[in-house]
């Protein structure tokens, strides 16, 4: 071992915990049995997941008629579900490439969920456009492929292709991240496992990992690289995704300050949402002294940072509306905080400028309670912000004649209530199949940051003074 | 040669291991392999094991992921079918180029990340269907296992030297060659 880390800091994994209880905590909810809870939320978040194909199959098969869209407002929650989703699926690759890089080693507990939470709510984003085109069986039209109607290609200039290839990339380069590292967990789980199907399953799943010195070293070789890789990649798609706005020339859309306003929006979403998910998990599946209350207090700061970059942004869009002189520019930005949506501004202001200075105490930023009641208001907060950049800046144009109000219809509320069920579908069947927890690098840290490691060393010293 | 003969010497902490390596490389024994649940830092240089060039992969499938997208979208853009978008006609790849950056960008990480990957996968023989070759099912657990090559050796020399270095178990293995 290189080094070990100074006393003050406190251990990141407590319970003194030796290498084999860690393997045994982390194969329990794998090996177990679900309870009674688990099945409750599986049931509600099944149910929600039909009612919204349900709501697909009616829009696809009568048409985007079905959606509250108007003539003046073309883009509602469609695309606002799109770019939430898409935002939250930012802190997966947030915490386990860019803390990597940073060698923050608090990421090793929560990397794993994060990912899987990543990927499961880039799914639910990559649905709404292509419901969206209305024709879905046609949504390979968007890739660049020779076809039967002459020269007829896409168009590499339009920021709307440019998402198709962020979000195609990042989806498949976090899910072979997250698939890598998984390798050897799996293969933990096989090892373990004592009925002859779990071990056929797992054995597959982990592709044969054996776990020797080479493989290891490659193995740490490529987690590296694919985090050098993924972090400009992170920051990428929510740039591109924030130019499907910001190349408009649409008051309110048209800003130069959109893609980094948009990436800090996106971690500061994700993270809540990781915090949503992790305090409900860690204590169903008891993994309390994996992901700590000084997990939760780093992720809680994350928030507070990124919730503060989101408000600058908020007030430098008021400042250059007006600085700008363009009285269309200045409208947009009265309207939205005046005007009928005046109540979306306000919620979006308070849930994501105001909630989030509250983790400046101490006492707020380490209470559970706390920071689950706040990450649910950060994830309200952050809709909210999606609907008033594109609803307000739409609802009322240059002809005040058109001017209207959105109102969603039952189907477009269905189509967002069946995606937040197909999330949580995904993500508890992934809680009872999969090591949610990566063990073999939580190990690897065990000796510098777990309590009872680090009580000997401290006895150890003493013994020497 | 009709049989093949291992030790295998397992070992239950990381740094017993590391500092039994460099005793086994010192007395000259060949290791033939060392399976570990985690990765061990420093073991691969104690092994003498040469450094990984899957970086470089990625470097070099990245350019190819770049000229890649150049190449299709000069084709798609530029000769196949130039179109005059927003006032701004499709002369030259370069005057063109602000528009492709993002997509030339995703091209480089998308060739580099998956094809190193793939590359890794393919090296160290990793893929569904394939047999784990861990020689027991301890090490992805908290066991270290060290195989040394035995031929020639002195059994009971090896052994008791092995056990000094701090090894829990040892095992001989009589592997037959193929």
């Amino acid at each position: 071992m290189a080094h070990y880390e100074a006393s003050i800091r406190r251990p990141l994994v407590t319970g003194d915990k030796t290498y084999s209880d860690v393997t045994r905590d982390i194969a329990r909810p794998v090996e177990g049995v679900a309870n009674k809870q688990w099945w409750i939320v599986f049931t509600i978040a099944l149910i929600a997941f039909l009612y919204g194909i349900g709501c697909i199959t009616y829009t696809i098969s009568t048409g985007i008629g079905v959606w509250g869209l108007n003539k003046t407002i073309g883009w509602a929650w469609d695309i606002t579900n799109f770019v939430w989703w898409v935002g939250i699926g930012h802190a997966g690759t947030l915490i386990s490439a860019v803390l990597l890089l940073f060698r923050q080693k608090w990421r090793m507990a929560i990397n794993r969920s994060a990912e899987a939470m990543t990927i499961f709510s880039v799914i639910q984003a990559g649905l709404f456009p292509i419901i969206h085109m209305g024709r879905p069986w046609l949504a390979y039209w968007v890739l660049p492929i020779p076809n039967q109607f002459g020269s007829l290609w896409v168009n590499f200039n339009s920021p709307l292709l440019w998402d198709v290839f962020a979000i195609s990339t990042y989806l498949s380069v976090s899910l072979v991240f997250w698939w890598t590292g998984l390798l050897p967990d799996f293969a933990m789980i096989r090892d373990r496992a004592i009925t002859p199907f779990n071990k056929k399953i797992y054995g597959i799943l982990s592709f044969g990992w054996s776990g020797r010195a080479k493989d290891w070293q490659r193995f740490e070789e490529v987690s590296l690289v694919l985090a050098g890789l993924a972090t400009p990649l992170v920051l990428s798609v929510h740039t591109i995704v924030s130019f499907d706005f910001a190349t408009a020339v649409i008051p309110g859309w048209h800003t130069t300050i959109f893609p980094p306003y948009f990436v800090a929006g996106a971690v500061f979403s994700g993270f809540a949402m990781v915090n949503t998910l992790l305090i409900i998990m860690r204590k169903v599946v008891s993994l309390e002294n994996y992901i700590t209350i000084q997990h939760i207090e780093l992720m809680n700061i994350v928030i507070m940072i990124t919730g503060s970059i989101v408000g600058v942004a908020y007030i430098t869009e008021l400042f250059v509306a007006w600085y700008s002189g363009v009285e269309y520019e200045q409208y947009a930005f009265l309207n939205r905080a005046t005007g009928p949506y005046w109540w979306a501004y306000w919620s979006m202001m308070t849930c994501n400028v105001l909630s989030p200075q509250f983790m400046w105490f101490k006492k707020l930023r380490t209470s559970i309670m706390f920071s689950f009641f706040i990450s649910i208001v950060v994830n309200i907060g952050m809709w909210f912000e999606r609907f008033v950049i594109i609803v307000t800046s739409l609802h009322r144009d240059f002809l005040p004649s058109s001017w209207t109000m959105f109102s969603p219809t039952f189907v477009d509320i269905g189509i967002f209530i069946g995606t937040i069920g197909f999330f949580f579908v995904l993500f508890l069947l992934y809680a009872r199949t999969f090591p949610v927890i990566a063990q073999a690098e939580v190990k690897s840290i065990l000796k510098v940051s777990g309590s009872m490691y680090k009580k000997l060393r401290e006895e150890k010293e003493a013994k020497h003074e | 040669m009709s049989s093949n003969k291992l030790i295998h010497a397992l070992y239950t902490d990381d740094d017993v291991l590391l500092s039994a390596v460099k005793q086994v490389r010192d007395k000259r024994y060949q290791i033939e392999e060392v399976f570990t649940p985690f990765p061990v830092h420093g073991l691969e240089k104690a092994m003498g094991i040469a450094d990984t060039r899957l970086a470089i992969n990625a470097f070099l499938y990245g350019i190819v992921g770049l000229c890649f997208a150049t190449a299709m979208m000069n084709y798609v853009m530029i000769e196949d079918w130039p179109q005059d978008i927003g006032g701004k006609p499709s002369f030259s790849y370069l005057e063109n180029m602000p528009a492709f950056v993002p997509i030339m960008f995703e091209m480089t990480v998308f060739f580099a990340a998956h094809l190193m990957v793939i590359t890794f996968y393919m090296r160290s023989r990793l893929w569904p269907f394939k047999k784990a070759e861990n020689p027991d099912v301890r090490t992805t657990d908290d066991h270290f296992l060290m195989e040394i090559d035995a031929n020639g050796a002195d059994i009971d020399e090896a052994t008791k030297f092995l056990y000094d270095t701090g090894a829990v178990e040892i095992k001989l293995i009589d592997k037959e060659a193929n």
